[in-house]
């Protein structure tokens, strides 16, 4: 703070405007709140000078290219509502489908499907119906448990199998990965002709089908291990090597070292686990085998409306159940959508 | 092949660059093949070595050692127990005791039955108490548990060689006069030194036990005749050797049904998988972009609404849209109405126009598709760096060039391992294809082929078919499973080699 040199800095914002302030040297500082900006420009985290909120026609820059910056400034702002219409008709397209659930879950006057969205009664019926009529509490309890335990299992066995892969070099280490890739390419429920035979043996299909299921769901749940040792890669060697010389054991260094920094990728496995038998159709059905007591969610609503004379009967109730059961996963999705994100791309850029 | 230089290589666009390394691929699959050959017949000579070296060794560890190491080669873990690893030697003790007695009362006899998979089924007898069930053999268990005991006879095996060694270490390190390993100092490496096992011992047993076992056995089942009607109680299956692979590639004579669906199928998957893949691709990358284009407001509300559909499960998601366009839905009812149709929209049976319901489910799996592209590409087109575009600006180049010569390239370095696991991924996308339309129309010309074909079937869907129902065959069920891994690893195999990523690495960073 001794050196309170003053420096005059000229910026140019993305219309061409030319901002001129004083900095201070400081080392390093990127322009931020330092530089008075034209009314509404805003910085961005990045140091980036963002256009304003609200686009005020006010200060024309350097006359010689006002002719050319005008032409430019049209043709841009024609394309910009181009693209402000295609992306407002593609929230209508992206949104409608559950717009019409939700209006069609609070319909009453009849359970069929019809050529309307707004319903001409509006009710709680169809939900009421949800939950005395049929077995959904039941199903939605499977799949709540499910949820919380392949969470759990899961995301001990993904962590184990990344972390060792990642970070610790032993004998043997190259050929596991290649087996597992090649395993990776036999289609998952090729083995579900065996393991249903096992599992009904032990009774654990039909109704007995909530601890088969989450067998199926966690035991190899290892091999997906790509998009946390992606994140694990990503954490710097020399961490370990220097709790290594500090005299750490590895298990030392993978609890006290390296887990509290990989705190994204614990997140986005365990939300990756708690949601899988929310979506899960193909292995809860096979393993519930027309049970409903073994049913999840998925498996217990399509259930509803499998034939056409149930679908003319339960079509609305259908909806309500979509709606209860959408609703907790998407606000669970939204509040960790950032740890998603930084799994899925952290993966995706390290390949 | 005319080898060209580095140099060369880089001047070449982007197209040239990739038909450069499709050419080099396909010109080295010879070469390829012959290094398989030659792997293979080192490999072999290579195991043949070492089960020389490994009997060398234990003849002379039985003949230069103490009487302790004698005899471990007849009670496993012995040696241990007496040279102060009293768990090691348990353990090692333990599993020899379990594999006599399983052997003993069960693995023999299912291992006799084996090569057959039984003589004799079971059938049902009247007596004067109804009807009752006389036990036989059962194929499938005789399967399972032969398989089982030859994987037992196989970890004993290596669990025998493997305490030999140990004696033989601990010899050693008690001739130089060092003590050997206790318990405690096992246990303490287990969290140190061999973390490693501790770490992978659950996750290895749930994949051996429910990925490995099962895969094997149903390589197996693809070499027998198990279906419904042979279901290895009352009617036992047995071996075909290589006869169902005849039925499913018999492309040539054109007769056999099952042949004609699979190579349809076939078909239908890859164009599938690439249209799903790569509309999906760049559709989402567009949108991307459109997104973060400057000057464009609401972009967070943009983002929200698309990852929205994201979160939702898609169960929901399908098989509504699925229901909204059915004979009944309420596309079809809104369309009479305006009068459009003059009858119900039949996307589903419509035998005449199948390609109509295969636009349709890759135009709703874009739908499905863009939110997850979108997001993915949000964040690395933020990493592309600025000064690329600025300094492309200045030399003049217009917005398409831009994209092509910076975005495209940078999306494609990064996101190439991600655009093959996404192709595979669709490859077997079950969920789409089965909860919008569940396979249908029906193919009636292939009607004779197990599981009722449907126009818009691909193999994933059509393998769980054939397991489903009264007629289902599991045989030709393995068959198609073997087939798909083939597909799929001569895929990856083809794109690895050539993607630019595996060329060029370092392009960018």
């Amino acid at each position: 703070m001794t050196d309170t040199k003053k420096y005059l800095i000229e910026i140019e914002t993305p219309d061409g405007v030319l901002v001129t302030s004083e900095q201070h040297e400081l080392a390093n500082t990127k322009y931020s709140a330092d530089i008075e900006l034209p009314e509404g420009y805003a910085v961005s985290e990045d140091g980036a000078v963002e256009q304003p909120v609200e686009r005020t026609e006010t200060e024309e820059p350097l006359a010689e290219n006002k002719r050319n910056h005008l032409g430019l400034k049209v043709s841009r702002t024609i394309t910009n509502t181009i693209i402000h219409i295609v992306l407002i008709v593609m929230s209508i397209i992206w949104l409608f489908p559950f717009v019409c659930i939700v209006f069609e879950s609070f319909r009453v006057e009849s359970t069929g499907q019809v050529n309307y969205i707004f319903p001409k009664q509006w009710g709680l019926d169809n939900y009421i119906n949800l939950f005395t009529n049929t077995n959904f509490p039941r199903w939605f309890l499977n799949t709540f448990v499910l949820g919380l335990a392949v969470a759990v299992i899961q995301t001990i066995i993904v962590l184990a199998m990344s972390y060792v892969l990642s970070r610790i070099r032993f004998n043997g280490r190259k050929g596991l990965m290649n087996i597992m890739l090649v395993l990776g390419m036999f289609p998952g429920f090729l083995t579900l002709i065996l393991l249903y035979k096992l599992l009904s043996g032990w009774g654990l299909t039909a109704s007995g089908g909530l601890f088969g299921l989450m067998l199926v769901y966690t035991a190899s749940s290892g091999m997906g291990y790509y998009v946390s040792k992606g994140y694990f890669d990503t954490i710097p060697k020399s961490l370990d090597e220097a709790a290594r010389v500090d005299g750490a054991t590895r298990a030392q260094v993978m609890f006290k070292v390296i887990l509290p920094m990989a705190k994204p990728i614990v997140i986005y496995t365990v939300l990756m686990g708690f949601m899988a038998p929310w979506g899960d159709f193909v292995l809860a059905k096979y393993i519930s085998h027309y049970d409903e007591a073994g049913m999840n969610v998925a498996v217990g609503l399509q259930n509803l409306i499998a034939t056409n004379a149930n679908k003319s009967a339960n079509y609305t109730t259908f909806c309500a159940g979509g709606v209860v059961v959408a609703i907790p996963i998407t606000i669970l999705f939204m509040c960790l959508q950032k740890y998603y994100v930084e799994g899925v791309t952290g993966g995706a850029v390290k390949g | 092949m005319k080898q060209i230089s580095t140099l060369d290589y880089l001047k070449m666009n982007g197209w040239n660059k990739f038909l450069y390394n499709l050419k080099c691929f396909f010109c080295a699959i010879p070469g390829h093949l012959l290094n398989l050959l030659k792997k293979i017949g080192r490999f072999f000579k290579k195991f043949g070595l070492a089960v020389w070296a490994n009997l060398k060794d234990l003849w002379l560890t039985f003949k230069n050692g103490r009487w302790q190491t004698k005899l471990s080669f007849l009670i496993m873990g012995f040696g241990s127990i007496w040279y102060g690893q009293p768990l090691r030697g348990v353990l090692f003790l333990l599993f020899e005791i379990v594999f006599v007695l399983y052997m003993g009362m069960a693995g023999a006899h299912w291992l006799s039955k084996f090569d057959n998979l039984g003589d004799s089924a079971g059938y049902k007898v009247d007596t004067e108490w109804g009807e009752t069930w006389v036990n036989g053999d059962d194929s499938f268990k005789i399967l399972m548990y032969g398989l089982l005991t030859i994987i037992f006879i196989i970890a004993l095996v290596y669990t025998w060689r493997l305490q030999i060694k140990q004696c033989r270490i601990n010899e050693e390190i008690m001739a130089s006069g060092k003590k050997v390993k206790s318990t405690k100092d096992d246990l303490k490496s287990l969290l140190d030194n061999q973390y490693h096992k501790t770490l992978l011992a659950l996750p290895l047993t749930g994949i051996a036990v429910f990925t490995v076992f099962p895969i094997i056995f149903m390589i197996l089942v693809a070499f027998t005749n198990y279906d419904a009607s042979h279901d290895g109680r009352g009617v036992l299956f047995t071996w075909q050797g290589l006869q169902n692979f005849g039925e499913i590639i018999n492309f040539s004579s054109g007769d056999s049904v099952v042949s004609m669906a699979f190579g349809e199928i076939l078909v239908w998957t890859l164009i599938w998988a690439f249209f799903a893949t790569f509309t999906n691709y760049f559709l989402g990358m567009f949108v991307a972009m459109m997104i973060n284009k400057k000057g464009i407001q609401f972009k967070k509300g943009f983002r929200t609404i698309l990852v929205m559909t994201i979160a939702i499960p898609q169960f929901i998601s399908l098989l509504y849209i699925s229901n909204m366009f059915s004979e009944t839905g309420f596309v079809s009812k809104v369309l009479q109405d305006l009068g459009i149709l003059s009858e119900n929209l039949h996307l589903f049976d419509d035998k005449a126009n199948p390609h109509l319901t295969r636009a349709w489910i890759i135009i709703v799996n874009i739908w499905i598709g863009i939110p997850y592209l979108m997001l993915i590409a949000t964040g690395i087109l933020m990493n592309i760096p600025a000064d690329l575009y600025e300094s492309a600006k200045i030399d003049g180049a217009s917005g398409v060039q831009q994209f092509g010569k910076i975005t495209l390239p940078y999306m494609l370095f990064v996101t190439g391992p991600y655009l093959l696991t996404s192709f595979t991924g669709n490859l077997n996308n079950f969920n789409v294809i089965y909860l919008l339309t569940g396979g249908t129309p029906t193919n009636s010309s292939l009607s004779g082929a197990s599981g009722s074909v449907g126009y818009t079937d691909i193999l994933i869907t059509w393998l769980f078919k054939i397991t489903q129902g009264t007629d289902s065959k599991y045989y030709l069920a393995s068959v198609v499973g073997i087939m798909i891994f083939i597909v799929v690893s001569v895929i990856s195999l083809i794109v690895y080699n050539v993607m630019p990523s595996n060329r060029n690495e370092g392009d960018f960073s």
